[in-house]
């Protein structure tokens, strides 16, 4: 492994804890912001604009806003098919947040899901994170 | 019947929003300058590709059909049936951004979709 690769992996991995952390947190805060709000959401636009002016919400947009900037970032680097495996990783911090401060139960079923994801990633993340040409 | 159709809408647009968005940021070629103003310049560049624009657009469609879908149906169906656009995704990386997938990325792709079904439930 040259400079360059050592490089790449390394800035890869620092992007995708930022994607991870921001997808997790925002669907979090967006999930409980949403969760105050009673009514079931319709297909009507003003429902969306009133849910967006709950604190919560905007916090967890503003997240999902760092996701979507620090995601596109990796993508100007590494291939699609590295980057949705490895930060498929969100989704276990989701069910661990869940677990911690939402005090939902974990099935079995859970905990076999998480372990086939961090299984999946171990493979992925052994792979280059390129393997095409970029500009 | 409904829940068919937001879930086709989600897969849907989730592809075609990833697809676009790695075909223009493999364009722009890789960000090395996180300063302000490199970041600055990076996203006016941005603004001007009409491709990126539609990834955004095909992004906002999936994000408020989920938000749909999870408001009509249970957590635990919502995520198992979206869950399957990693291997689509997997394959249309393959054959329209010809990335080169080897064997651990196809099977780290098919663990994690299956660990994602798992973890609705």
């Amino acid at each position: 492994m040259d400079a360059q690769d050592r490089r790449v992996r390394l800035k890869t991995r620092l992007f995708a804890i930022i994607v991870v952390l921001s997808s997790a947190l925002g669907n979090f805060f967006l999930t409980f912001g949403l969760k105050r709000r009673e009514s079931i959401l319709s297909f009507s636009p003003a429902d969306y604009i009133l849910a967006f002016l709950d604190p919560w919400v905007m916090l967890g947009v503003a997240l999902l806003i760092l996701w979507l900037l620090s995601r596109m970032a990796l993508l100007s680097w590494a291939d699609l098919s590295y980057v949705l495996p490895v930060t498929a990783l969100g989704y276990v911090v989701s069910a661990i947040m869940g677990r911690i401060f939402l005090r939902e139960q974990v099935s079995i079923e859970r905990w076999a899901g998480t372990l086939l994801i961090v299984l999946g990633i171990a493979l992925v993340a052994r792979t280059r994170p390129r393997t095409t040409e970029t500009a | 019947m409904t829940n068919w159709i937001l879930v086709g809408l989600v897969v849907g647009a989730t592809v075609l929003g990833d697809l676009l968005q790695t075909f223009e940021m493999r364009q722009l070629g890789e960000i090395r300058d996180f300063r302000p103003s490199g970041i600055g310049r990076v996203l006016a560049s941005l603004a001007r590709r009409k491709y990126l624009l539609l990834a955004i657009f095909f992004m906002a469609v999936s994000f408020f059909a989920f938000m749909k879908l999870v408001t009509v149906a249970d957590l635990s169906f919502a995520v198992p049936a979206t869950a399957g656009s990693f291997v689509l995704e997997t394959i249309l990386a393959r054959f329209v951004l010809k990335e080169r997938i080897d064997g651990r990325r196809w099977a780290g792709a098919c663990l994690v979709a299956c660990g994602v079904a798992l973890l609705a439930h």
